[in-house]
């Protein structure tokens, strides 16, 4: 009998320090994340430095309690998977230094991972793959979809050329006066509110899956800024329907489009921006009557983790991928 | 028993491993090169060096800073995760005081410091006591000028270290004249094979708790704390 694939993943590229141990790709063992948001909202979003600080702090104590957790000894631990990059880069160097520090320590092979891959991923954790198939990534940095023909191989067929979709989501945010992260704010508003502004859809070429969202933005904050200075009162609730409206129409269009020009057999949404509920309904309606399953992790493996990160390095794993210690924190990575 | 020391709080990059009293490898490059891509292999390279497995460690120390934020990091959570991961003691020593081991010899005060941008210095005042390298004056963050015209008033001879001592040479020779000595430059660098020495002699660290000795608040966190104060003063 083939034994088991432990993997120890490690992920610090943004806000969140985060380990966890993943069995055979697909099982969660124990998954810990110390989540720093509190201490960012006085600031109105991730100060770097701030960031960089807490990781130190919290490194070896999330590590400690991911094997408290998972009741493994490092035996059964057949690698360690760490976050490269994209990212913060004083936030990745935490994680790829400890990871290198446990891979010299333990003799055990490291393994860099992309963040977005860890993304995709984390889909598996719930759901065995079936290629051809489909990402859509939505989150505070990255806006992507992403064509997969097998395990560990990324086609980007379409990205944000411009701000990502989160990022729209916590600009708007501000515009509004609501406290940071804005995200689940504008989500919770645009319940209440109604589509009663006609903001623009950026569709780009027409064959393009390519995003782009500072056009909106900026026709918010022109919408807001001219309701000021004629003295009318704008609900804000129908600024955060509007705006949402018009990110998840152009976001479910051109994943539906794609899905279907690719022939895929699966379509899985990751990253912190599945967690909106609008967004979530809107492509549950789109996908409803198709025969493309459409597969949406649970919010906890949505947001930031390092389970995602395992499993993404199991596959890499079985492949024979291997970092050496001169491995390097890389803001600025590709998914390739 | 084994101990590895390493720093890479400024551009200096150095680890040492010492056996018992006695320092049987060591790696110093002075390079303005990256730390994160260079600190581990030179850990591996030395340990494979002079033929020792990580179980073998006794002790972990570490330059906790100040110096460069990143760079200290780099150190600090390196060290921190292998002793984590070995079950060892880890020893976190300031970054001015290993330096200040330069001087070791000199029987007056001895100030090492760093450059901390806008003419501002990470500093103090130590001085060896025949047993150990004492702390006279605290370390702080402070103007070059409001230092040196600190220390003027102490009337006493004081040895100068620092990479960045090309920077600080006039204007420590325009406050502290005579009473100022300036060594080589080989000596204004910290030594790793110091540092162990140095974490040796100190009580070990709590893994967990061990934090980069910064002198300095993030620069938010400065103007939000400033920020609450004039809003309190209001
Ligand atoms: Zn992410």
């Amino acid at each position: 009998m083939k034994k088991n694939t432990h993997i120890l993943g490690i992920e610090t590229s943004c806000d969140e320090t985060a380990a966890a141990i993943v069995k055979d790709g697909r099982e969660i063992i124990s998954n810990v994340v110390a989540s720093q948001i509190k201490s960012h909202k006085r600031f109105g979003g991730v100060v770097p430095e701030i960031a960089s600080r807490h990781h130190v702090e919290q490194i070896t104590v999330v590590l400690e309690e991911t094997f408290e957790q998972a009741r493994l000894t490092w035996d059964e631990i057949d690698a360690i998977a760490v976050t490269e990059g994209p990212g913060l880069v004083g936030a990745l160097l935490i994680g790829v230094n400890a990871a290198k520090a446990l891979a010299f320590a333990k003799h055990k092979p490291l393994i860099g991972v992309h963040h977005i891959a860890g993304h995709i991923y984390a889909n598996r954790l719930e759901h065995e793959f079936q290629f051809p198939l489909l990402a859509l990534i939505v989150s505070g940095g990255h806006t992507e979809l992403i064509l997969m023909k097998k395990h560990g191989v990324y086609e980007v067929i379409g990205e944000t050329l411009d701000d990502a979709a989160g990022e729209a989501f916590d600009k708007v945010a501000r515009m509004l006066d609501l406290p940071y992260p804005g995200g689940p704010h504008i989500d919770r508003l645009a319940t209440k509110g109604k589509e009663v502004i006609d903001f623009p859809r950026a569709w780009l070429d027409k064959d393009s899956y390519d995003f782009s969202f500072s056009g909106l933005k900026s026709a918010v904050f022109n919408k807001i800024h001219n309701a000021k200075q004629r003295g009318e009162s704008l609900r804000k609730e129908d600024v955060a329907a509007s705006f949402q409206a018009s990110v998840i129409d152009v976001l479910t269009t051109k994943t539906f489009r794609a899905a279907k020009q690719y022939d895929v057999k699966q379509v899985i949404v990751a990253g912190g921006v599945a967690a909106n509920k609008g967004l979530r309904s809107a492509l549950k309606n789109a996908f409803a009557e198709s025969s493309t399953p459409l597969l949406i992790p649970p919010l906890h493996l949505c947001t930031d983790n390092a389970a995602m990160i395992a499993a993404a390095g199991t596959v890499a794993y079985e492949q024979g991928k291997r970092s050496g210690l001169d491995l390097n924190a890389n803001p600025s990575l590709l998914l390739k | 028993m084994y101990i590895l020391a390493m720093d890479t709080s400024t551009h200096t990059l150095g680890v040492a491993v010492m056996k018992n009293e006695r320092i049987i490898g060591e790696i110093v490059t002075d390079l303005k090169k990256n730390h994160s891509i260079r600190l581990m292999p030179a850990i591996a390279a030395l340990m494979k060096e002079t033929n020792i497995v990580p179980e073998q460690l006794d002790k972990i120390v570490v330059a906790k800073g100040p110096g460069s934020y990143t760079g200290v990091r780099i150190g600090l959570t390196t060290a921190k995760t292998m002793a984590w991961a070995l079950n060892i003691p880890i020893v976190g020593v300031s970054s001015l005081e290993a330096l200040a081991y330069q001087g070791r010899f000199y029987n007056s005060f001895i100030c090492p410091f760093f450059d901390a941008r806008r003419r501002m210095v990470f500093t103090g005042l130590y001085q060896w006591d025949g047993q150990q390298m004492k702390r006279i004056v605290h370390e702080q963050n402070v103007l070059m000028e409001d230092w040196l015209e600190f220390l003027g008033r102490k009337k006493k001879q004081i040895l100068f270290l620092s990479p960045h001592i090309d920077a600080y040479r006039t204007i420590i020779k325009d406050h502290l004249g005579d009473h100022s000595l300036i060594p080589e430059d080989v000596y204004q660098m910290a030594k790793p094979s110091h540092l162990a020495l140095a974490g040796k002699m100190k009580q070990a660290d709590h893994t967990y708790t061990l934090t980069p000795n910064y002198l300095r608040l993030a620069e938010a966190e400065a103007n939000w704390l400033k920020l609450q104060k004039e809003k309190q003063n209001d």
